[in-house]
């Protein structure tokens, strides 16, 4: 078969659990992004209240979205990697 | 503006590129298989890859883009930062795993690994292809906007020297030395944005930013009818005046040399211009551009630290810098553009704007006022940001180098951490440019390195430096995708010709040098446009082509053949129609923005539902076949 992965790939009986999580992150994710978005349509000036530190909304909401998203990603390895030692090396322990 | 070259920074750059193009014929002589040439053999480790992504997607756009647009425009460029990053998010959770057990080398496999059709082949090396090339532009625009002040040479010596240096990157070894140049580049990008954010917290704000800063002079005037009528200081003469978009200019003269005025109230505040004369010759501030009568722009015209005025903060802390802009008034430049006799001037005129305006979105991207289409216009950017990361051919590709789909979710999580956190340090190098006076009104993608020269050569020579490598390691990526497309998908696949693993590589570095010409050809002609600007188009029309079908066919299980390949079309072709006629392309046609059919610049509200809609109705049509 010509399509297929470029390296060899064993089976992966963790793949639906992973997606269904991803899913849900993903889910999370794009209502805090778009909670963003809606705000800064309806009601922009909302964006220069002062929140903590001296910092305005705008730039709280904003780096809270790079930080956000570097936490689900790792906790979202940390549970992935969970998944596929305990149903991948299922096989193996028997 | 004039650029000169200095010698520490000749030969910083010199020797980066000889290292990169050693690097490159090192691992050529490794690379014969096709597995080699496209996927790096699958065997790069998910650290190195990790940082490889980022060292690809921080491409020209990110670094000079983005600070340059925070430069002049405040918060809404960060917008560009917050909606790239959370693209990754979409990626990780969405994509990477799937496409790594899907496809071979290529997107198109991946999109193809249940059908086998023609119409997908095409359609997807096509949508590659386009992706690519306008991802390209931006960058190589991004080449040229740096060589200028680095080598002192002019925009067109700069793309070539690109598209050469990349052709033989990737002719050479492929997407293997094309991992090690982004993997250096990434960490070298990372290292030293945040040695200038460092700088820019330790040197605070000031009312000077150094010694020689312009003193913009104001002069008291009488005015009648809302123009001139005479002048308080003698020793300038009155010329013309010009009524435009709701200002007034005057044009004085003072020992022999002529200037550019703007009236607010009973003042006339100095501006800058360039005046074209009708001879073809260029006036920088009324006198050629060897006169240097031009300059470098941006300060604060009030900083209030603790509710008092003050001259200048020390040292401040990362989120004290941000509060002390908040409550600080910024002098911003807006350029605009009349006739004057025979003359073409285009003038910036200084906008003292308050910190809160600048540090919120609303500047650039006119959510407050510019009712329904303004607001659209935000939107669909948001959207095509979020959804055309992880439709990027050339950032999927990068799946295909990683032994297993663990590595691929690891190498994906360093990325993102790393380039989140280079998105931060956006915010710190763009705001730091608004305010030290380092601004070219002509040219927002020179922000970051002519921030950088303002804390010293050394600094600045090997940001540039960085920032060409930029180029280069993005380039690259983009170049391997598109040989990708060509060689695999096309010939390969669409058009069925058996080739040999050789034969295969041999196709792909000669797709790698065509498509390099190309991208030269385009850089040049594109020159001058804001880098991020053009990328946020490759997005829209990734986010419109290539995602419907990724997400549909990863989750819907009737999604067909026919409904993928129809679903590409409709997404490259309404993204690519909306912007070809938006507002911002009338003007580069030299036409009126308000002449443009549709007010959005930005197609992804619209192209991305369309292609989403028209993949489930062709699926549902075509379901009969399947069964078949």
């Amino acid at each position: 078969m010509d399509h297929g992965p470029s390296v060899e790939l064993g089976e992966d009986l963790a793949s639906e659990k992973k997606s269904k999580l991803g899913l849900k992150l993903f889910f999370v994710y794009t209502l805090v992004y778009f909670g963003f978005v809606l705000i800064n349509t309806i009601n922009p000036t909302l964006m220069e209240k002062q929140i903590m530190f001296g910092l305005n909304l705008a730039v709280v909401y904003g780096m809270g979205l790079i930080i956000f998203a570097i936490i689900l990603g790792l906790a979202y390895n940390k549970i992935c990697s969970n998944y596929e030692d305990q149903l991948n090396n299922k096989e193996e322990q028997v | 503006m004039i650029y000169e070259a200095s010698t520490t920074a000749v030969i910083l750059f010199i020797t980066f590129v000889l290292f990169v193009l050693g690097l490159s014929f090192y691992f050529a002589r490794k690379t014969k298989s096709a597995e080699g040439y496209f996927a790096a053999g699958g065997t790069i480790s998910w650290q190195v890859n990790g940082i490889a992504f980022a060292g690809d997607y921080l491409s020209a756009a990110s670094f000079l883009g983005i600070c340059g647009m925070i430069a002049f425009s405040g918060y809404d460029g960060f917008l560009y930062s917050i909606g790239y990053l959370a693209g990754w998010v979409v990626a990780l959770f969405v994509v990477a795993e799937p496409m790594k057990r899907l496809g071979k080398y290529t997107f198109t496999d991946a999109l193809d690994s249940k059908f086998n059709s023609k119409q997908i082949q095409l359609m997807a090396a096509i949508s590659t292809l386009i992706v690519s090339i306008f991802y390209l532009i931006p960058q190589m625009v991004g080449a040229g906007a740096l060589v200028t002040p680095l080598l002192g040479l002019p925009h067109y010596v700069g793309v070539i020297m690109v598209g050469a240096i990349v052709i033989f990157i990737v002719a050479t070894a492929g997407m293997t030395s094309t991992t090690y140049v982004q993997f250096i580049k990434g960490a070298l990008l990372i290292v030293f944005s945040t040695v200038l954010t460092v700088a820019v917290c330790k040197n605070g704000i000031n009312l000077t930013p150094y010694d020689h800063y312009n003193q913009f002079k104001t002069l008291d005037v009488l005015t009648e009818n809302g123009k001139v009528s005479a002048i308080s200081d003698e020793t300038y003469q009155l010329i013309g005046q010009v009524e435009h978009a709701g200002y007034v200019f005057a044009k004085l003269n003072k020992d022999g040399q002529s200037r550019w005025w703007m009236l607010k109230d009973q003042t006339l505040t100095e501006t800058l211009s360039i005046t074209l004369k009708s001879d073809g010759t260029r006036l920088y501030n009324g006198a050629p551009k060897e006169e240097r009568k031009f300059f470098q722009v941006g300060h604060a015209s009030k900083i209030i630290v603790d509710g008092k005025e003050v001259d200048k903060t020390g040292p401040l802390g990362p989120f004290e810098f941000f509060e002390t802009i908040e409550n600080s008034t910024i002098v911003r430049f807006e350029k605009t553009k009349f006739q004057y006799e025979s003359d073409e001037v285009n003038v910036w005129y200084s906008n003292p704007t308050p910190g809160n305006k600048i540090m919120r979105p609303g500047l650039q991207f006119k959510v407050d006022d510019a009712g329904f289409m303004g607001k659209l216009n935000f939107i669909s950017l948001m959207l095509a940001l979020f959804f055309g990361t992880a439709a990027l051919p050339h950032i999927l590709i990068r799946y295909y180098t990683v032994p297993s789909q663990r590595d691929a979710r690891k190498s994906t999580i360093v990325a993102i951490a790393s380039i989140g956190f280079f998105y931060i340090l956006t915010l710190y190098m763009g705001l730091g440019a608004m305010i030290n006076g380092v601004l070219d009104v002509e040219s927002s993608n020179m922000a970051a390195p002519l921030l950088a020269k303002f804390f010293g050569v050394a600094l600045f020579s090997v940001i540039s430096a960085i920032a060409f490598a930029t180029v280069l390691g993005t380039v690259s990526g983009l170049i391997v995708a598109s040989s990708g497309a060509v060689a695999h998908d096309l010939v390969n696949k669409y058009m069925g010709i058996e080739m040999t693993s050789e034969r295969k590589v041999y196709l792909g570095k000669l797709s790698a040098v065509v498509v390099g010409i190309l991208a030269i050809g385009l850089g040049i002609m594109f020159k001058g446009m804001n880098v991020s600007f053009l990328v946020g188009w490759a997005f829209s029309v990734a986010a419109s082509a290539n995602l419907p079908a990724i997400l549909m066919l990863l989750f819907w299980k009737k999604t067909t053949a026919q409904g993928i390949a129809s679903s590409i079309l409709v997404g490259i072709v309404s993204a690519m129609g909306i912007i070809l006629f938006s507002p911002s392309m009338y003007v580069n046609y030299g036409l009126e923005a308000s002449a443009a059919p549709i007010g959005l610049d930005n197609p992804g509200i619209i192209s991305i539902p369309l292609s989403f809609l028209t993949l489930v109705i062709v699926s549902l049509m075509t379901q009969k076949q399947k069964k078949s």
